[in-house]
């Protein structure tokens, strides 16, 4: 189709779906408490003993749907790598060999210094939002992509080499597959024992003691998810440096 | 009612395991594994079927029941008509894992984690009753399906097609999602059956459910290839493997319908009751443009994996008409349809690879007379053309018969031509290749080798080029004989009718999720009689004719000269407008929303 | 005032896709498509909000105090992980393809047409 008249059908269209979508929001209810919002809101801490709503709604009302996003997740790193993988599989040897350490950048020592002294507080920081996720915001997403960071900082620092060796890609994708298997296998716990599927089966604390383990299969369920989150952004991470270096070896 | 959350949790269970396993496991036990989760899943699939007869089971994960009627957790709710499309599923992916059984590489165990994890994501979408759930299964089958679309990347069809694929399908899904959005602010919940009460107490006005409606759709509707949404469907066809194929063609394409359906009715029938005439009208009109395009476009087309891909979008048209009637029996209709047209195309994909794994090509052309070598496949897919037509028994016979008495009952007998077209077209088109590549007929055209397509072929197995491993032509041969056979049966007949009632019935779905209470309508006993069956044979007769002419184009003169130059001429402006641009197929996919959002606001506010 | 992020969530879904439809480039194709996933973000979370409502975290507030709706927030986290990934997917694709043609304009690349 040439371009003026795709630019045609498109603006004509785009005017239709602002007009449609303008008479959709005018008649949008204005706000008020929304029943739905509102009984989790009120629910969440005296059943489940979870301070943090969102992550009561997240991993345990609705649970099911997070359980679905994690394998999203995990399918589509699965999927990147083995995109990518289809290249570098041919060009293994003699790239690898022509990334010497000799050929990497080498840093100034100010960089060096930052990003290797923060790799330590990025990964606690990480760990620390990871398991606090009932109780303040945070959880095993958000905990999981600080963690993924951390590589990514010795990759700065240091050179690919050393990413290399720290991120051994075999493990760490046995790992994703544990953070994911883990999950549904959390739920299975429930419904083998005879409740429902991903029902909190777990002891759930005092509740006017929060600690990290109180709100049941929460906690579990947010350290599987931050380790295949951290696993998976990594797995990314090493494949697409893998491409663009052996790319830059080639040329 | 504790096997609820089988279909989904167990292939993805095996998919994590896989994973983890893959460098241990040898080839032969992962196939195994694989094969092992999909039988599995298929048997649960068919014990629902059985057991939601009378009552659809409803399933709280997590234990979440209704808080004084109100959901707060996500629920299946599995009837008849879910649990057989979930069963469907698994047998074709059953059947996609035996065809690939050790021949096809695989890297390492990733392309049967990642065809698990699509199983559970149709799975899911089959079963669920919640909009935000609906999404994520949604969500998760297209990644699945872009991955597996590009899984050969060596070449760069592949990669076009995926893309093509994975942009407009999450640009559809992106659009579902404001309206999901939409509809929560106004009624607060996001389960379907909740989510209809209150927009039928509620009634926000029809401007609001309109929009509403045509937003939630339009997601589905990418998926499910209706025109102007199609284009994508054609690219990814071409370059994707073939035991993915079967399953886009199969079943992938036919959820995006059902999930249409679905939220029609769980969610808008009740407050879209006076309009449902414009409701009607719109999807009339997206069936027959559908229906119509594909036909053409199959017709034209000489690589044989895009012509039948064309030709499941003619065949998604006829299925859209059979929704598109909202009535029980036409459902029913599409429901048949449904199981008929994915075996027999399942079937035709199987037999393309076939030819591609021993002939390295696909081309109608350049395959011309080397079938010979191989009759069999030759057989099967002659059985293949005349299900596409609906020849009586096969394949669509029953489910087009279905159709046409609901569309003669509500008096829309002409659009019956539009059904008998499309399968001319599509079952012509097939009969044309048959003919050409197994008999060796057609004139050859010294201009044959310039109009091949640039879309290189790949070699998907490890061919064994002197003869077609039983493997292969299995799954094949077994589809086709329960195309022929299943509809023959009448319980499966009256299964499918009573199951089409339940899906309309609003309000006793609601009353189930919501209250806990069972009080469906009773199902008015079918009558049975045998179809007549004078327009499909008529199809079938056509279709033979129009293949022989376009394989002997000369034998009619002048007169078919100019007959030929009267069809064509609006083809260039055809196959230009399919240009494989994600450009444009994002701008019609933004004019089509506005087209038909404007049509239903302009004919019903 | 949520009028305004209203028009804002409808703004960014169409200038997204007028992005994609004029693209010239698969990279900034994609960075489209992110405009349009974000477009729904901003729906969401002004569907959820409330006027002098805090965040739905009841760590040391009480349980009275009026909370902006938490299901809307946990569907938008979804949301966003989804993105992410379908993006990272989408990416991996592009590369591919420019190793392949040498080209990542979308315009240029012929193999689908007809």
């Amino acid at each position: 189709m040439k371009y003026p008249l795709r630019l045609g059908l498109f603006l004509v269209g785009a005017i239709g779906l602002a007009i449609l979508y303008g008479l959709a929001i005018a008649r949008m209810p204005g706000e008020h408490e929304s029943l739905y919002g509102r009984l989790i809101n009120q629910l969440s801490q005296p059943q489940q003993h979870i301070r943090d709503a969102v992550t009561a709604v997240n991993f345990d009302y609705r649970g099911f749907d997070t359980l679905g996003e994690e394998f999203i997740l995990f399918i589509s790193v699965t999927g990147a790598i083995v995109l990518l993988r289809e290249t570098y599989e041919k060009k293994k040897e003699e790239q690898m060999d022509a990334i010497t350490p000799g050929r990497a950048v080498s840093q100034t020592d100010a960089v060096r210094t930052w990003t290797l002294a923060l790799t330590g507080p990025t990964v606690v920081f990480g760990v620390y939002i990871v398991i606090h996720g009932q109780l303040t915001p945070g959880g095993g997403f958000q905990g999981g992509v600080v963690l993924a960071t951390a590589p990514l900082l010795i990759y700065l620092g240091e050179s690919f080499e050393v990413f290399k060796r720290v991120t051994s890609t075999p493990l760490i994708e046995i790992t994703e597959a544990i953070g994911a298997g883990g999950y549904a296998i959390i739920g299975i716990i429930g419904w083998l024992a005879g409740s429902w599927f991903l029902q909190n089966v777990f002891p759930l604390g005092d509740q006017n003691n929060p600690s990290v383990f109180t709100g049941g299969t929460v906690p579990a369920i947010n350290l599987a998810t931050g380790i295949e989150v951290t696993a998976g952004f990594t797995l990314l991470l090493s494949a697409f440096l893998q491409q663009t270096l052996a790319d830059r070896g080639d040329s | 009612m504790h096997f609820a959350p089988f279909p989904v949790v167990i292939p993805l269970l095996a998919a994590a395991l896989l994973t983890a396993l893959s460098g241990i496991l040898p080839r032969r036990l992962i196939d195994l594994i694989a094969c092992l989760t999909s039988a599995s899943v298929l048997v649960v699939c068919c014990y629902f079927v059985h057991v939601t007869e009378r009552t659809p089971i409803v399933y709280w994960f997590g234990g979440w029941a209704p808080v004084h009627g109100f959901p707060i957790g996500i629920s299946f709710v599995i009837d008849t008509m879910g649990a057989g499309l979930a069963a469907f599923v698994s047998l074709l992916v059953l059947g996609a894992f035996v065809f690939s059984w050790y021949y096809f590489e695989s890297i390492k165990s990733l392309y049967h984690a990642l065809m698990l994890v699509f199983l559970a994501g149709m799975c899911g979408l089959a079963l669920t009753g919640d909009l935000f759930n609906l999404f994520v299964w949604f969500e998760l089958m297209s990644a699945a399906g872009v991955a597996l679309c590009g899984y050969k990347s060596e070449e760069t069809g592949p990669l076009q097609g995926a893309i093509n694929f994975g942009v407009t399908n999450t640009l559809g899904a992106y659009l579902s999602l404001t309206g999901i959005a939409i509809l929560y602010s106004q009624t607060q919940a996001l389960n379907m059956a909740q989510v209809g009460a209150s927009l039928a107490s509620k009634n926000p006005g029809n401007v609001f459910v309109l929009i509403a409606f045509i937003f939630i759709a339009s997601g589905f509707m990418v998926k499910a290839a209706a025109f102007p949404f199609h284009f994508w469907l054609a690219d990814a066809h071409a370059v994707a493997p073939t035991p993915v194929c079967i399953l886009f063609s199969g079943v992938m394409v036919e959820l995006g319908l059902y999930a249409v359906a679905r939220i029609y009715w769980t969610v808008f029938a009740g407050a879209l009751e006076p309009y449902a005439a414009t409701v009607r009208q719109l999807f009339l009109i997206i069936g027959v443009l559908t229906a119509l395009v594909g036909g053409v476009g199959c017709f034209s087309q000489r690589h044989l994996k895009r012509l039948l891909a064309f030709s499941t979008i003619s065949h998604m048209g006829v299925m859209t008409i059979g929704f598109g009637l909202l009535d029980a029996g036409a459902l029913a209709g599409s429901a048949l349809y449904v199981l008929g047209h994915g075996m027999v195309k399942a079937a035709l994909f199987i037999c393309a690879g076939i030819l591609l794994n021993r002939f390295q090509s696909v081309d109608e052309f350049e395959l011309q007379g080397v079938g010979k070598r191989a009759k069999w496949t030759g057989i099967l897919m002659l059985i293949g053309a005349i299900g596409l037509a609906g020849v009586p028994t096969f394949g669509n016979f029953f489910g087009e018969s279905k159709i046409e008495d609901a569309l003669d009952d509500l008096g829309l007998s002409w659009l019956d031509t539009v059904i008998m077209i499309s399968g001319i077209l599509t079952a012509g088109a097939v009969l044309r290749v048959w003919a050409r590549v197994f008999m060796g007929w057609g004139e050859r055209r010294p201009d044959q080798a310039a109009g091949a397509p640039k879309i290189p072929m790949q070699r998907e197995t490890e061919g064994q080029p002197d003869r077609t491993p039983w493997t292969m032509w299995t799954p094949a041969f077994c589809l086709l004989a329960l195309s022929v056979g299943i509809a023959l049966s009448t319980p499966l007949r009256q299964s499918i009718e009573s199951a089409a009632h339940h899906m309309q019935d609003v309000g006793g779905y609601q009353t189930l999720v919501l209250q806990g209470r069972v009080q469906f309508k009773s199902v008015p006993a079918a009558e049975e009689h045998f179809p007549s069956f004078w327009r499909e044979l008529l199809t079938a007769a056509i279709a033979a004719a129009l293949a022989a002419w376009a394989l002997f184009p000369g034998t009619l003169g002048t007169a078919g000269d100019a007959a030929v130059r009267v069809f064509c001429a609006p083809l260039r402006p055809f196959r230009a407008i399919h240009s494989g641009r994600i450009g444009d197929y994002v701008a019609w996919f933004i004019f089509g929303i506005a087209a038909y959002g404007g049509f239903l606001l302009l004919r019903a506010a | 005032m949520t009028y305004v992020a209203l028009g804002v969530a409808a703004w960014l879904f169409v200038i997204g896709a007028y992005g994609m439809v004029t693209s010239k480039h698969l990279v900034h194709l994609c960075i489209c498509l992110i405009v349009v996933q974000t477009s729904t973000y901003v729906l969401l979370s002004a569907i959820g909000f409330r006027a002098g409502a805090t965040a739905p975290v009841f760590y040391d507030i009480s349980l009275s105090t009026p909370a902006v709706d938490s299901v809307v927030q946990a569907l938008m986290l979804t949301d966003i992980v989804v993105e992410a990934t379908v993006a990272a997917l989408l990416l991996a694709l592009i590369v591919q393809i420019d190793k392949r043609t040498g080209t990542v304009d979308p315009n240029k690349i012929d193999l689908m047409k007809g």
